[in-house]
């Protein structure tokens, strides 16, 4: 069923490849949406924390990161509640209220394995397996104009549930050596490969969007690297993959979305606080996410979403660190981002308050708060809206605000 | 042996018409050996259509009576970490700085950081040439079907020095034996309780709570539950998680600064244990130690709801991406009928009509099309480190799998415009010889490519190879769609 769909959609929209397509899409922005899944649940109650609540400095004997002003303490964002200090690289963002947090969000499905909770995030559909395509998929069928290969594109070797689907997506590694040549960009080889992979099933079209992604990449990064100071070793990690990801974006105006897993969340012991495993991945991701607010023009026009399948118990447990909870915090970033605020109805930390008496509860249904992108940002109508996230709760007036409008 | 006998004159019929048919029978045997093997090797592939497909499955099935080559056994015998226990293995590779009374130095330390990457690149260079050379190919795909439903990750504290370990005592000898060994083999192993956090999980306020060590983590009695035996959907509840986490505590390591050398590396602690009475999935367990972890596991291993998961599993990774769903319950029905004999489940398998219709069905992992690749190829394997390295920028470095999820095994999963531009990359630098993996170019014979895939590939294949220069040949058969699919 699945499958037959696929095909068809391809015999409907066919591919334009080849130089002319790429005149076509270059130079043609738009209004982008970068989504960062931080795949593993990352601790919320760590990245945006609730410094007033004294609950949180009483359960969390040793992973508490201290309130502001302390020494290794958060970085003050409203009052009431602080950021990670490894996350220092984002608070120009904030002052300049281009980064926001909504709090106490989440799925309404309650599961804690991570693997259904991830899929409920990437097919936007919670409680329903069965959904088979991404909603970021689902997005770029709703996209208006001619649909070129890099249009959408995943940051790694394969491409996620969450951008798959009918459209095509292409998928870059973006490491260090992302554009190193291969075999197949000789000629004699690939001209060999084209006629082999003529026909219009699906490997035949992953072939072909492949080819095309690779010309565009090893383009923009070729250019990249002639105007970059030469000498310096390649970033590495998701700050280099960032950094390359901008350079691409300003070449190829018209990539309209990108998504990029990052794991390592999973803080069952030694979590840390101010400093140790948790600060030692979120410091990379900050930096990285700032290394995209430096894209220049592009920037203006682009949303970052940041989000994880659940947050953690709010309890510390018995290794110092922390179980599979339900409530987290979505972070969003961009030019386009009406922040310096944290978003949501903070629910409490007191046992009444706590999702079945151990996790911080969720006031904000994750789909609410894209649907303020969908519709804001991307300029989605209702009946897109519905296409993409079908049954997803309207957000509040208040959360409408997220986006400038 | 008589199930095969009656259902394969059906199968025939199903799926290769006329019987007398040299260019589809040696579909079916390249089928067979698509799905029991890392695909057909010249040799292998002559083998199988003297013996017939038949009695190649029943040896299979029975892997110790097949000689292994003699070049896999002595290289195998070279790789000296693969015979140690892990309380050896912690001893001569794990970290030096927690032991009593010595403090060893940073020079000290370093050699010891590179020390022990050689347990990584033994297990690695084991796997790889198993995969290639045995001859017991059905075991080589189960352990990679079997390591991933049970994945460890070596980054994760001393797995890196149990990595080779674990594949070599807690899942190779069990692949094919059953279910239940399989389950406690993995759970015993400190390389599953340090990956999964068991070996801290605590009853708070126990004798033994302290420190790092002061109460429950649930991660392992999560995941046992979800992946290795009951699936998401298994009919358990938050209270049984916990439950189980409880009825777990203790089962841990010992400690790396035990003053006598340990016996076991994986131990009970009763000091760490909770004893309160406790149901779990509906049973009442006596409160006994260790034994009610035990039973437990069994309990689990037991489960309705274990054999259709593994069931699924088996029938995805051997059958389709979307396992009829009448399989999967004969599966599961034999599965209970033999208490999890995972050898009779297969040979229910490989007799099904559902198997030998899904010729070319699935989509090959980067690991599956690598190891092909190399196989069909027929070339001399010296240095597995390329190898390793395709596998790693497809995607899928072996023992690199973060998650206990393990890689997937589905289309879904692995086909993307990359990935096909990179397959075709390494397809095109192994056939030309410019993929070092011994110490000369060794060009690939387009020829030797041809006599194995000559029936099956498609016409729209064989043109383009024809179409093309000699010397491209090889790379076009192996980087075409055809041998993208097993």
């Amino acid at each position: 069923m699945y499958r037959r769909e696929f095909i068809k959609g391809a015999a409907i929209s066919p591919l334009c490849f080849g130089p002319e397509a790429w005149a076509a899409t270059s130079g043609e922005g738009g209004r982008r949406l970068i989504v960062v899944l931080l795949r593993g649940a990352v601790d919320g109650l760590s990245v945006v924390i609730p410094h007033a609540d004294k609950a949180y400095y009483q359960e969390r004997q040793s992973i508490a990161i201290a309130p502001p002003g302390q020494s290794d303490g958060a970085m003050p964002l409203d009052g009431k509640f602080g950021l990670h200090p490894a996350l220092a690289s984002l608070m120009p963002l904030w002052i300049e209220r281009k980064l926001a947090f909504i709090h106490a969000a989440g799925s309404p499905d309650s599961t804690r394995s991570h693997f259904d909770a991830q899929l409920y995030l990437e097919n936007g559909t919670p409680g329903q397996g069965m959904t088979r395509d991404g909603w970021m998929n689902r997005l770029l069928l709703t996209l208006p104009g001619r649909r070129g290969a890099t249009d959408a594109i995943s940051i790694g070797p394969t491409v996620p549930r969450i951008l798959a689907g009918k459209a095509p997506v292409a998928t870059l590694s973006l490491g260090p050596g992302g554009a190193r040549p291969l075999p197949i960009d000789r000629p004699e080889i690939g001209d060999a490969f084209d006629r082999l992979y003529s026909g219009n099933d699906e490997l035949a079209r992953s072939y072909r969007e492949g080819r095309v992604a690779r010309a565009q990449l090893i383009d923009a990064l070729g250019k990249e690297r002639q105007a970059a100071d030469n000498g310096s070793p390649p970033a590495t990690g998701f700050p280099g993959q960032a950094s390359r990801l901008a350079s691409l974006i300003r070449h190829q105006p018209g990539i309209r979305l990108a998504a990029i897993g990052l794991g390592g969340w999973d803080t069952h012991i030694n979590q840390g606080n101010h400093k140790g495993q948790l600060a030692d991945r979120l410091r990379p991701l900050g930096d990285g996410l700032a290394a995209l607010a430096r894209g220049g023009e592009a920037w203006r026009d682009t949303v970052v979403v940041v989000l994880s399948e659940f947050g953690r118990t709010f309890r510390e447990n018995g290794n110092r660190g922390t179980d599979h909870g339900h409530g987290n915090v979505i972070w969003m970033l961009g030019g386009a981002v009406n922040g310096g605020r944290v978003f949501g109805d903070w629910p409490g930390l007191a046992p009444a308050q706590l999702y079945q008496q151990r996790d911080l509860a969720v006031t904000t249904d994750f789909r609410s708060a894209l649907l303020v992108v969908l519709e804001r940002h991307m300029g989605l109508d209702d009946r897109q809206l519905e296409a993409v996230l079908p049954g997803a709760p309207p957000a509040t007036q208040d959360l409408s605000r997220l986006i400038a409008g | 042996m008589t199930g095969l006998l009656l259902v394969f004159p059906a199968v025939f019929v199903i799926a290769a018409a006329p019987l007398s048919s040299p260019v589809l029978s040696g579909s079916a045997a390249v089928h067979v050996l698509d799905r029991l093997a890392f695909g057909p090797t010249l040799e292998e592939l002559r083998r199988i259509k003297t013996i017939g497909e038949e009695r190649y499955i029943s040896e299979q099935l029975d892997p110790d009576q097949i000689p292994e080559p003699i070049e896999l056994r002595w290289r195998v015998a070279q790789l000296d970490t693969l015979k140690l226990n892990p309380v050896q293995l912690r001893q001569l590779y794990g970290p030096v700085r927690n032991l009593r009374g010595f403090k060893p130095n940073p020079e000290l330390e370093k050699a010891q950081r590179e020390r022990v990457r050689l347990i990584l690149r033994d297990a690695s260079e084991a796997r790889v040439l198993r995969a290639v050379l045995s001859a017991r190919q059905l075991q080589e795909v189960l352990v990679d079907f079997w390591f991933n439903h049970f994945n460890i990750f070596s980054g994760k504290g001393l797995d890196d020095v149990w990595i080779g370990s674990y594949e070599q005592q807690a899942i190779r000898p069990f692949v094919l034996g059953r279910f239940r060994d399989l389950l406690f083999a993995t759970t015993k192993h400190p390389a599953m309780l340090v990956y999964l956090d068991n070996a801290l999980s605590t009853a708070p306020g126990s004798r033994g709570a302290r420190g790092r060590q002061k109460g429950l983590n649930e991660n392992f009695a999560r995941e046992v539950m979800e992946l290795h035996t009951l699936g998401a959907d298994g009919g358990y509840t938050q209270e049984d998680v916990v439950t189980l986490a409880r009825v777990l505590t203790g089962w841990g390591i010992n400690p790396p600064d035990a003053r006598a050398l340990p016996e076991h590396a994986a131990v009970f602690d009763g000091a760490r244990h909770d004893y309160s009475p406790k149901v779990f999935l509906g049973h009442s367990l006596e409160s006994r130690g260790k034994a009610e972890g035990e039973e437990a596991l069994d309990i689990l291993a037991r489960s309705p709801a274990t054999a259709r998961h593994i069931s699924f599993k088996l029938t995805q990774y051997f059958v389709a991406d979307e396992p009829p769903p009448a399989l999967v319950e004969r599966l599961a029905t034999r599965f209970l009928e033999t208490d999890g004999n995972i050898r009779e489940v297969l040979r229910t398998l490989f007799n099904s009509g559902e198997f030998w219709n899904s010729k070319g069905d699935k989509y090959k992992t980067p690991y599956e099309f690598v190891i092909s690749a190399v196989r069909a190829a027929g070339v001399a394997v010296g240095n597995v480190r390329p190898l390793l390295g395709a596998m790693d920028q497809l995607g899928m470095p072996l023992f690199g799998c973060l998650t206990p999820d393990g890689y997937k095994n589905t289309q879904e999963a692995w086909l993307g415009p990359d990935a096909t531009t990179r397959r075709i990359s390494f397809a095109a630098g192994l056939s030309r010889g410019d993929i070092k993996l011994a110490g000369t170019a060794q060009p690939i014979d387009a020829a030797r490519l041809e006599a194995i895939f000559g029936s099956t590939f498609s016409d729209n294949t064989w043109a383009a190879v024809k179409d093309a220069a000699k010397e491209l040949r090889a790379a076009l058969i192996l980087g075409s769609p055809d041998f993208m699919r097993r």
